[in-house]
């Protein structure tokens, strides 16, 4: 337990002292809030799905804690190349432990950043239903616990920052683009409509979006049942992963 | 309480190490000494279970070392070659993340977090980042940092490398007290030779990966037919410079820290 805690402890601490980090993760959400939610929101409108800002706004939290869970997964290189991985594999306590406390502190910091988007979009204009936030906040964590674990797991097996720039373009961004954040996923062509089922993030925005604005494309239920399960899995991957590296 | 038989390690083409057999008696001061990229730290990284040998065996405290990682990674402390240390924590930060991670009660953690850190003369920077710390003072908190707990076994990789010679003095002087009066082993590199004659009671020699003499500093020069160690390591590995692999690390460090500047 002290291992999870002071791993967990450690990677709070880093986020608060970067402030950068914090400024600047705020610069791309509300990029794609101002940018598309203002700028398509008549033609949203006129096509009779209502306010596009309340569609985006799940969409772009779930997207921010997406770019911020893969890249707290991924700092593990950060690690790799400053020398506090050595400290942390020699260390007498089983490496699941170490994967964990990092995973969920790298979760927990995905989870404030989006808080604060949400606070952003409500800024914004997004109107929330307030007695959702509890749900919403257990979706937030589902989505921050896949994709945190889902970046230890390729930081696992990546000695440095030559293919951070390959996982970005093939794996997040479409990650993100065929989710559902930005459209929605009905009558969309067949093979859309498969890779949109497939991607894991498709059921996080469906989540937030179902237990905020209370639209679903596949269901709450299953909303939560596929992320649980992905969660486990992908936690299982990134610990068998990260169990492995030898230095 | 270390047995090597055998240790082989490649990498595609590469020998780095070749065969190499030693033991370590419990409560001895060791130095593994060799030219620059002879397959030293290799060899620790096998010992310490950072690294899969391609074969051969390591025991550690009777225990073999990829087979019981964990139970083995409970006996060692080490202090690295090349940093290891968290940049954006503060020194006294990293010295109780280290104390939690080896199971050290929190009181007395932070009772030998302050001693150590008085020792190495860091006590009034202990609330500064890392990132703000001299090369000299990250080595003094790696050092502190390793003997925060009290391990069987003290793995030291060129710790004193840039090192003035006040503090490489406090850093043997206890080491040696550690040796003495609580049995520790101590397994040591270094690149200064008149370090490993002072301190260690037996010395092996390891050149392209392989050992290429092993005894007491004594017989070593007997050996040789010289007058001091360096002259015994000279005759004994030649006196070419090596070639060192490239630090291919260098140029990423510099772009990771690019990325996060503040």
């Amino acid at each position: 337990m002290t291992t999870i805690y002071i791993l967990w402890l450690r990677q709070l601490k880093r986020y608060v002292r970067s402030r950068t980090r914090i400024v600047a993760s705020l610069g791309q959400p509300l990029l794609y809030l101002l940018g598309l939610g203002f700028g398509f929101s008549p033609v949203f409108e006129k096509a009779g799905q209502g306010s596009y800002i309340q569609f985006l706004a799940p969409g772009v939290i779930a997207m921010t804690v997406l770019f911020s869970s893969i890249f707290s997964g991924i700092e593990l290189i950060f690690d790799r190349q400053f020398g506090f991985l050595k400290e942390m594999l020699v260390a007498p306590v089983p490496r699941l432990l170490i994967m964990v406390g990092r995973t969920l502190g790298g979760a927990t910091v995905s989870i404030i950043q989006g808080l604060m988007v949400t606070v952003v979009c409500v800024i914004a204009g997004f109107r929330p239903s307030l007695s959702s936030l509890p749900a919403a906040l257990l979706f937030l964590a589902l989505i921050a616990i896949v994709f945190t674990a889902m970046g230890t797991a390729i930081a696992s097996v990546l000695s440095d920052f030559q293919g951070f720039q390959l996982v970005m373009n093939f794996l997040v961004m479409p990650i993100f683009f065929l989710s559902g954040a930005l459209f929605p996923l009905k009558n969309l062509p067949k093979a859309m409509e498969i890779l949109a089922t497939l991607d894991p993030l498709s059921y996080g925005v469906d989540g937030l979006r179902s237990v905020l604005i209370g639209a679903s494309h596949f269901g709450v239920a299953t909303d939560f049942a596929v992320l649980s399960v992905l969660s486990v899995v992908f936690m299982a991957i990134g610990a068998k992963l990260f169990s492995r590296i030898q230095l | 309480m270390i047995k090597v038989q055998n240790l082989v390690k490649t990498y595609g083409q590469i020998e780095a190490v070749r065969d190499i057999s030693f033991d370590v008696q419990q409560g001895e001061i060791f130095a593994f000494l060799g030219p620059n990229g002879a397959g030293k730290t290799t060899t620790i990284k096998m010992l310490t279970t950072l690294l899969r040998p391609t074969s051969g065996t390591v025991e550690i405290d009777g225990l073999d070392a990829s087979k019981h990682q964990n139970e083995v990674r409970k006996r060692f402390g080490i202090v690295f070659q090349d940093p290891s240390l968290d940049d954006e924590l503060t020194a006294w930060e990293n010295m109780d993340i280290h104390g939690a991670l080896y199971g050290v009660p929190r009181k007395l953690r932070h009772e030998r977090t302050d001693m150590l850190l008085k020792l190495f003369e860091l006590a009034d920077r202990r609330d500064s980042f890392v990132k703000t710390f001299s090369g000299g003072m990250r080595r003094r908190l790696e050092i502190a940092r390793g003997l925060l707990h009290t391990p069987k076994i003290l793995f030291l990789d060129e710790p004193t490398l840039g090192l003035d010679p006040q503090t490489r003095n406090q850093l043997w002087t206890h080491v040696q007290k550690l040796n003495q009066e609580e049995r520790v082993t101590v397994f040591l590199t270094t690149h200064y030779m008149e370090e490993a004659d002072r301190v260690a009671q037996r010395i092996a020699v390891i050149d392209h990966g392989k050992i290429v003499a092993q005894g007491t500093s004594a017989e070593l020069k007997q050996r040789t037919d010289t007058e001091t160690l360096e002259q015994a390591f000279l005759a004994l590995t030649g006196s070419s410079i090596r070639e060192e692999g490239a630090e291919a690390n260098r140029d990423l460090r510099n772009m990771a820290r690019m990325w996060r500047k503040n």
